[in-house]
């Protein structure tokens, strides 16, 4: 069992949880994730590391509510216990001295993002972001992101913060000014990361996506979270997550991200009903 | 010496019809006056064929002639001397490759049902002891902490040994829960997972401590393990990464490998959605490529959950398969329907991504390969489609190289399995055995538990120089 020793609504169904446990605080890195279960009813899902403290050993996560197991997360407490905690998993970011690099979050993807821009400001190398969420309500971590980042640049789908628009508006503008960009990282929805590797691609950048399939075990067994990456099958738990985004298969991806719809669509309204009667 | 009796005792199960719709156990199991008449056929051979043809050694005389004197307990006590996880042996082991096709009976075609009174004994002691240990003497303790990573057969079997040797054993498991392939791949309705759990807790009631949701190479490497106080490592963990054909369409949805329908199936309950969180799609017409056990099990779960129709599609003859012909009768009887002599050319998608049909060669058998087994030759020009909504790919598995990437000196072949001595298990790695599918490539339960015993043996000679 694994307690919840801290947790925090960051933006609207948007939430902050820090969990007990040391093993993994000792090891993770930048750009792995955890699998978690909740309890003995419910499914394994990955969640990327947000941060983590080997002192304290503690590993903090984010995730949106969108499904049952999201929903059913929201709803413990600190002092709580998730059944399982499993990590750290998948290939570390790399992290190494490109010159100049272009961090572009979406939506909870400013979470995972935000310990790879540190370490690589860290290394030496300049760091401009982008951050991007629908509206105002959705926003969050932009002072962390700012705190590691040379230049921040934010943008809302509705224009009620930042620049009205999406992220790849300013990512071209950055390709065009002339200025150099030797890698961009790019992380959020899959239909996000989609874009951003177009955009970049005419201009040769190297592009890095970090994916997010479904996955069960998380440790290369099933094979659920196969993607094509250059025409090769690849194990995202295992292989990844971190990709060359100029080479994954993205309608692949977003199909094969779509295969359980009907069935999360009925046990995420049985959790509802069944929760709703418990308050 | 009186004439031998040739009628082997039939075991009852489940009528085919019902049980194609539920997970319950197929095999029902002896009652007490079917087991005495077994038993009483045994010749009590005194050169014993049988116990040199079991892997772990069991004196299977001794325990069959403890089963016709009535004597219980002591059937127990002498399974369990030499074999831990009996209920699981009594399921799954093929004894008609082992103990059975040397049975002195075997040649006048009756050989003594061993399996059969093996799985009686151990349900005896389930229901009758409470599982736990048959009043063995507790160990004297070694004070030496020896490390198991995997919990399935063979990592259960080493801790299991070395714990009754005395020494301190850790389990590291990177499920939530002990048991490996006993728990994600073999289904409820042939290996019910309250008796494998129930084994386990016999292991743990040794004094073995199980670390589970730890996946060793990631949250430990097996250098820090040494580090930290361990004197010795035994690896099982097994060959569990699914191996795919590298055909066209493979990743379409509906295009499970067995591993992954199996996993959210047995392991993660699928079948009990939405009562359990884990969903798992089931079409209406089902192909299962393959001919192994798991592909065995594929299908059937298949057929459990509802599919119309249910296709294994094997590229060799039925002769070749290597599933046990218990599991392909059984599959049979459900109405599992046998493509043979067929090979998947590439599979069909629709605009949305999901299968709908495979593209298949008929295929002829040449000359024996290294296997053997004749060689099968896709026959050019004789392409057809099947109408499918739903694959599964039980292509066999190979070792997870998490451990072996992220450690030195550990010596691994081209097919990813680990070097190791064929009887003690010694590893290239100082201070580190290994055994089981991990060695060997995926075989059989029984074969990964002798091969533990082994190790373990080996280990313990180890930390007593």
């Amino acid at each position: 069992m694994f307690r919840i020793i801290y947790r925090e609504t960051l933006a609207t169904k948007i939430h902050l949880f820090k969990i007990e446990a040391p093993a993994i605080a000792r090891k993770a890195l930048a750009g792995q994730f955890v699998v978690i279960r909740i309890d003995e009813r419910g499914e394994r899902i990955p969640l990327t590391i947000a941060d983590w403290d080997g002192k304290e050993g503690s590993v903090t996560v984010v995730f949106m509510e969108v499904g049952a197991t999201t929903f059913r997360l929201a709803l413990l407490k600190a002092g709580d216990f998730i059944a399982d905690f499993v990590g750290p998993l998948g290939v570390p970011s790399h992290i190494d001295k490109f010159g100049t690099v272009v961090c572009v979050a979406g939506g909870v993807g400013v979470a995972p993002i935000t310990p790879i821009a540190r370490a690589l400001k860290e290394k030496g190398n300049k760091i401009t972001s982008i951050l991007g969420a629908r509206n105002k309500d959705l926003l969050f971590w932009e002072d962390k992101l700012r705190s590691v980042s040379h230049q921040l640049i934010v943008t809302t789908d509705d224009g009620t913060y930042g620049r009205k628009g999406v992220v790849t508006g300013p990512l071209k503008e950055l390709l065009e000014s002339g200025e150099k960009v030797d890698r961009v990282i790019a992380i959020g929805p899959s239909i996000m990361m989609k874009f951003c590797a177009q955009t970049t691609q005419p201009f040769g950048v190297k592009t890095i996506v970090s994916l997010n399939p479904i996955m069960v075990d998380g440790t290369g067994m099933c094979g659920c979270c196969r993607v094509s990456v250059g025409g090769v099958t690849k194990f995202t738990c295992v292989d990844g997550p971190d990709f060359d985004g100029h080479q994954v298969d993205w309608d692949l991806l977003l199909a094969r991200q779509r295969i359980y719809l009907d069935e999360e669509k009925r046990s995420f309204e049985q959790w509802q009903a069944q929760m709703g009667k418990c308050s | 010496m009186a004439k031998a009796n040739l009628n082997r005792e039939p075991m009852a199960k489940q009528d085919p019809k019902t049980r194609g719709k539920n997970f319950n156990e197929v095999a029902l199991g002896y009652s007490a006056e079917q087991a005495k008449a077994e038993a009483s056929r045994c010749l009590q051979d005194p050169k014993h064929p049988c116990t040199d043809g079991c892997p772990v050694e069991i004196d299977i005389p001794g325990f069959i002639k403890a089963v016709l004197d009535d004597n219980m307990p002591e059937a127990v006590r002498i399974l369990k001397d030499k074999n831990s996880l009996p209920g699981i042996c009594g399921r799954v082991c093929p004894q008609e490759t082992q103990c059975e096709q040397v049975c002195s009976l075997a040649k006048k075609g009756a050989p003594i049902a061993i399996g059969r009174l093996e799985r009686y004994v151990a349900d005896w002691e389930r229901t009758n002891m409470g599982a736990l240990n048959p009043g063995a003497e507790p160990p004297r303790p070694t004070g030496k902490q020896v490390a198991v990573v995997g919990a399935g057969p063979a990592g259960l079997v080493a801790a299991a040994d070395l714990a009754k040797l005395g020494h301190s054993v850790t389990l590291f498991e990177a499920l939530h829960v002990a048991g490996g392939v006993l728990m994600y791949g073999i289904p409820e309705f042939r290996l019910p997972k309250e008796i494998v759990q129930a084994e386990v807790a016999y292991v743990t009631s040794l004094g073995v401590k199980i670390e589970l949701d730890s996946v060793v190479g990631k949250v430990v490497t097996l250098d820090e393990l040494l580090e930290s106080g361990y004197l010795a490592i035994f690896l099982g963990t097994g060959a569990g990464a699914p191996m795919f054909m590298n055909i066209p369409g493979e990743n379409l949805n509906g295009i499970y490998s067995a591993n992954e329908f199996l996993t959210r199936v047995n392991l993660m309950k699928a079948y009990q959605f939405p009562e359990y969180d884990t969903p798992v799609f089931v079409g209406r017409r089902v192909a299962v490529i393959g001919g192994g056990n798991v592909t065995m099990d594929s299908a059937r779960c298949a057929l459990r959950l509802g599919a119309d129709e249910v296709y294994i599609i094997y590229r060799r003859s039925e002769v070749e398969m290597p599933a046990r012909r218990e599991e392909v009768e059984n599959a049979k009887e459900e109405g599992i329907q046998f493509k043979l002599l067929t090979n998947p050319k590439r599979y069909i998608g629709n605009e949305s991504g999901w299968v709908v049909g495979i593209e298949c060669y008929e295929m002829g058998l040449g000359e024996p390969d290294e296997s053997g087994r004749r060689r099968p030759i896709a026959k050019e020009g004789s392409e057809f489609i099947m109408d499918v909504d739903m694959v599964v790919a039980a292509l066999g598995t190979r070792p997870n190289p998490l451990i072996a990437q992220t450690t030195s000196e550990l010596k691994t072949t081209k097919w990813g399995t680990v070097v190791a001595d064929e009887t003690t298990g010694k590893t290239m790695k100082d201070k580190v055995w290994a055994g089981g599918d991990i060695v060997t490539g995926a075989a059989t339960v029984i074969s990964a538990m002798g091969a533990a015993r082994r190790a373990a043996r080996d280990i313990d000679e180890y930390l007593r120089s």
